[in-house]
């Protein structure tokens, strides 16, 4: 990249994220069957799925704006706000339930300062529910990111989620 | 060159790494090579040892000494103790040996302990390196159905072998093949299913990390037989190492020419795609599967036509399981009638059982179809957790079915289960103790499926949405005196309306638990 791009003005770098979907569209031009494809890239780019990700990916793909939307809400994986820069998931699975996982929700939430499917303001957070991961003989498990937590208590929960900046 | 001494495997799975298995196996390395064994003493990966909760598992041969629950301050005393004394380190010894053999159904005391099929490689091989599984006898079988088979004969002797689906339908694999094989058209897809969403249930997630060329080798032959060229795997987006292990193992199939065209040197050219699922429980469901993988919502589709003859892209399509294509190549090597020995006469083979809840030792076994659900708890399992009391045992997943104790001698088979309106389904094993609230059960079973409902029907979009309200005034000792009827009056009527087996389903966990723990759940709501 050249140099004035490297500047921390927000917009900038969200300017260059977008160059970069524009790239990811390229290679799945006109494929709608590659929507589901294309979403997973731009989430991992965005962290999310925005209004103009989701016209772009419209267009490129040629499929209409209704049915990407229909995917992206249809689907747990995607988000159409802002994720905060750790994924924090309790797995509230039928073993977990029964281990407590819906203890763990609460706790979370209630320090956490938000509700599952929020993002904290400082965008640190976000808290989420997510369906059985396997890791049912560790139950009740939480994720946070691609890191899985087995046996959590709630009276450890908060000082392995503030290990996640 | 060097002649290894010792062989260490290290157990890298999801759970072993959570575990912090990178940082011990970082540290034995380092530590071997420290003390100069680097050329004696070799470190290597292998997926699941079929233990869970152990925290990182290390395996010592020749001697075969199972260490459970090391961390990289054990490790000096590890190599120095068992390494450069010989002699074991006690204090760290597994208990509990995982069982690496087929669980029996009966225990006659003569036969000798069997080799399993399905985990055969799991947890002895590296699964990142597609030598160890050549040499342990892997695509000898798609090697064997190239050269001397047509593909006519891959059916038989997959129909003969008595192989039926084991995601949870249990549909005669044999028999998906040869209709998919007759649907006019050229092009055919092979799909495996590994949305792996059933609550309680991690086989494939194991048999993918532990084993994937194993996987590859099952969709070649499916592939061969019904004259398809292009295979999809569907994978949950969550299973990270999973999929890179796959795509890895994928990669060096490409290498060496077993996936790609003329593999072999023969006219069968096959290739496989590893496809990210984005989580939708309903997407297990073979025509949403199929509705996903072309990129759309993952509703279910109307049947007839089956996939077979219009899947993927409106041509003919099988979707199997993970685990029923990890049966393929062993029923092509050894033959119809050797897979025929294990299980019982309506149900050969094997299942992998994932057993978790209120166990002593959670985990993963591959026993024969047919062993009984005590033997499965109490001879593999360990037992009760803390000497209490069994109460029942969910079985079959969130949509599966609750057994009482006095199912305990019931034979754990597809067939056997359905005389006692039961199912086998994925064959997850959730065991419940004394302490356990079934209210509690219910309601965490009915939260599961209305937050999984994907709303095309209206009968289970709305039936799940009252029957939890429904249970959550029960359990909060509100419910009114003709609720629990409701409930079943609901599943009832989403069992014969819904779209799809997401809400047909329903009717069993609510009416078997009705039916064994009734008084309990009915005191709610006196």
């Amino acid at each position: 990249m050249v140099a004035e791009n490297q500047c921390h003005c927000e917009q900038a770098q969200e300017e260059e994220l977008y160059l970069k979907l524009q790239e990811i569209i390229k290679e799945h031009q006109r494929r709608p069957k590659e929507l589901i494809m294309v979403l997973h890239k731009a989430q991992n780019l965005f962290g999310y799925l925005p209004r103009r990700v989701q016209e772009m990916v419209s267009e490129g793909l040629n499929v209409s704006l209704n049915e990407v939307y229909g995917v992206i809400t249809f689907y747990n994986f995607f988000s159409t706000v802002p994720q905060g820069r750790n994924n924090v998931k309790i797995c509230l699975g039928t073993a977990c339930y029964v281990r407590g996982g819906q203890m763990l929700l609460k706790k979370a939430e209630k320090e956490l300062g938000i509700r599952a499917g929020e993002t904290t303001e400082d965008r640190r957070y976000s808290l989420g529910i997510v369906r059985c991961i396997g890791a049912c003989g560790l139950a009740p498990a939480m994720l946070i990111n691609d890191d899985v937590y087995g046996r959590v208590k709630t009276t450890k929960m908060m000082e392995i989620i503030e290990r996640y900046g | 060159m060097n002649l290894v001494r010792n062989h260490i495997l290290i157990s890298i799975d999801a759970g072993t790494i959570m575990a912090g298995a990178r940082a011990v196996e970082k540290t034995l390395v380092d530590e071997i090579a420290a003390q100069g064994l680097a050329a004696e003493i070799s470190v290597l990966e292998t997926g699941s040892i079929g233990a869970t909760g152990q925290g990182v598992i290390l395996v010592v041969y020749p001697e075969g000494v199972y260490y459970g629950n090391i961390t990289p301050a054990d490790i000096p005393e590890l190599v120095e103790e068992h390494l450069l004394k010989g002699r074991p380190l006690k204090r760290l010894i597994l208990s509990e040996i995982p069982k690496q053999h087929v669980i029996k159904k009966e225990k006659t005391g003569l036969l000798k302990e069997q080799p399993r099929i399905v985990l055969r490689n799991s947890g002895i091989i590296n699964p990142e390196n597609i030598d160890e599984y050549i040499a342990a006898d892997g695509y000898e079988a798609i090697a064997n159905a190239l050269t001397a088979m047509t593909p006519d004969e891959v059916i038989e002797e997959t129909k003969k072998s008595g192989l039926v689906g084991r995601g949870g339908a249990a549909f005669t694999t044999g028999m998906k093949w040869d209709f998919a094989r007759k649907a006019p058209g050229d092009i055919k897809y092979i799909v495996c299913n590994a949305d792996e969403g059933e609550p309680g249930t991690f086989k494939d997630r194991l048999i993918l990390e532990g084993d994937p060329h194993k996987l590859i080798e099952g969709m070649l032959i499916a592939g061969y037989a019904v004259g398809a060229s292009k295979g999809f795997v569907y994978i949950r987006g969550e299973y990270a190492l999973s999929i890179e292990r796959l795509e890895k193992a994928i990669g060096q199939a490409r290498q060496y020419g077993l996936l790609g065209d003329h593999i072999l040197d023969s006219t069968f050219s096959f290739d496989i795609f590893v496809m990210k699922g984005a989580g939708a429980y309903v997407c297990g469901e073979e025509t949403a599967l199929i509705e996903s993988l072309e990129g759309k919502r993952g509703h279910p589709r109307n049947k007839p036509p089956y996939p077979v003859t219009e899947g993927l892209w409106a041509k003919p399509t099988v979707v199997n399981n993970v685990e029923t294509l990890a049966n393929v190549p062993e029923i092509i090597l050894h033959g119809a009638s050797w897979f025929r020995g294990y299980g019982t006469e309506k149900c050969p083979g094997t299942k992998v059982f994932t057993i978790i809840g209120n166990v002593t030792t959670p985990g993963l076994i591959e026993a024969e179809m047919g062993t009984t659900l005590r033997d499965i708890i109490y001879e593999y399992a360990g037992g009760i957790k803390g000497g209490k009391q069994f109460k029942g045992a969910l079985v079959g997943g969130a949509a599966g079915a609750f057994l009482g104790p006095d199912m305990l001698d019931v034979k754990m088979d597809f067939v056997n289960l359905k005389e006692y309106a039961a199912v086998l389904g994925s064959g997850a094993i959730l065991v419940l103790d004394e302490d356990v609230n079934m209210v509690d059960m219910l309601k965490s079973v009915l939260h599961f499926f209305r937050h999984e409902s994907c709303g095309h029907c209206v009968p289970c979009r709305l039936g799940t949405a009252q029957m939890v309200k429904i249970i959550d005034r029960v359990s909060a000792s509100k419910g009114k005196k003709d609720d629990i009827d409701k409930l079943l009056n609901i599943a009832q009527v989403m069992q014969t309306t819904s779209f799809c087996p997401l809400g047909q389903s329903l009717y069993l966990p609510i009416s078997s638990s009705l039916k064994y723990f009734g008084k309990e759940i009915r005191s709610y709501v006196r």
